[in-house]
């Protein structure tokens, strides 16, 4: 497969693995920018051997995500935080 | 311990029929046992195993519209691409693949969205927008829409039989393609890029608060995002997925 890069989009199906809500319609905040966006628009490259999401604006890694035959890793530490939407309780 | 179960699951998809769009693209037409539908925008996750254990998957948009467990793809074939050229070249009808889906819930369109639409494709990024279109037509939405479809020659249209026939592919919807290498002899519009002033003429007013889908190449797509936003569109309204 060519290695080419696609959008935050292309991490619906793994990070549904993981998550009940769809994170990519969260809104993701940078640790190093500060720039803020839907988790649908970060620059995505992989997905082998994994993902790695970075920042639009500074193009700091904001997520990794290595999925093993028995396990899913995570890797957020560049980002402040996630705004997921949620219905009103 | 025992891991957590995964929440999406792989399922068996079986080839039904097979449609050429183009000389580089094709139609999958597959059956999904307990497929539990779809949003137009939303997309699936197909994995190939080999007999050796080497697997490996790809995203794909869904084309086609809710269709109790009829799922249609629409495979672009990808210089190098594994994946595309099995889906392509050796995939045939009563064959299966693995499919998970549907995921993704940003780029989609929901039937009871009234808004005026403008939807922007970049070469195989009509793929999801078409979606959208045979969602609008089963739901009966007649709300303004306008498909802006840019590719390289009359003979890259993908959906040619559905976009161009007499009519259009519904009477609400409004179909311009730009075509950038080479125009058909018919068309007033010379071959080209599209410019600035043709993406003002074709978006909505921003006063009727429009939502904007723009699906292609990452330049294409990021050219046309920050053309739409220098026009004062809202850029929470302008959802875009981009590959390559």
């Amino acid at each position: 497969m060519a290695i080419g890069m696609e959008d935050g989009n292309a991490l619906a199906g793994t990070l549904s693995e993981i998550f009940t809500v769809d994170v990519t319609a969260a809104q993701v905040r940078c640790a190093s920018c500060g720039h803020t966006c839907a988790v649908a628009n970060l620059h995505v490259y992989g997905p082998q051997p994994g993902s790695v999401a970075r920042c639009p604006g500074c193009e700091a890694v904001l997520l990794r995500i290595v999925r093993t035959r028995s396990d899913a890793w995570l890797d957020v530490r560049g980002t402040m935080y996630l705004r997921v939407p949620l219905a009103a309780s | 311990m025992a891991g957590l179960r995964a929440r999406l699951s792989w399922r068996a998809a079986t080839l039904v029929d097979l449609r050429d769009e183009t000389p580089t693209a094709r139609t999958l037409v597959l059956d999904v046992p307990d497929w539990p539908g779809h949003l137009a925008g939303q997309h699936v996750d197909v994995r190939l195993t080999a007999p050796d254990g080497y697997s490996t998957q790809r995203s794909y948009s869904i084309a086609s519209a809710a269709d109790g467990t009829r799922v249609e793809l629409t495979v672009q074939r990808v210089i190098d691409g594994e994946v595309s050229s099995y889906l392509i070249e050796e995939f045939r009808v009563g064959d299966e693949i693995e499919l998970r889906g549907p995921v993704g819930g940003w780029f989609v369109w929901r039937p009871n969205d009234t808004s005026p639409t403008l939807l922007v494709a970049g070469g195989s990024g009509v793929v999801p927008l078409m979606a959208m279109i045979r969602a609008r037509r089963a739901a009966e939405n007649r709300s303004l829409c306008r498909l802006v479809y840019s590719m390289r020659t009359p003979e890259d249209v993908i959906y040619a039989d559905d976009l161009l026939r007499p009519g259009g592919p519904d009477v609400s919807v409004d179909v311009q393609l730009v075509h950038t290498r080479a125009a058909p002899p018919s068309s007033p519009r010379p071959a080209g890029r599209m410019t600035h002033a043709e993406l003002a003429r074709w978006a909505w007013p921003t006063d009727l608060e429009p939502h904007n889908y723009v699906c292609g190449p990452t330049a294409f797509v990021e050219a046309v995002a920050d053309q739409l936003v220098a026009l004062g569109h809202d850029s929470a309204q302008i959802r875009t997925e981009r590959f390559g």
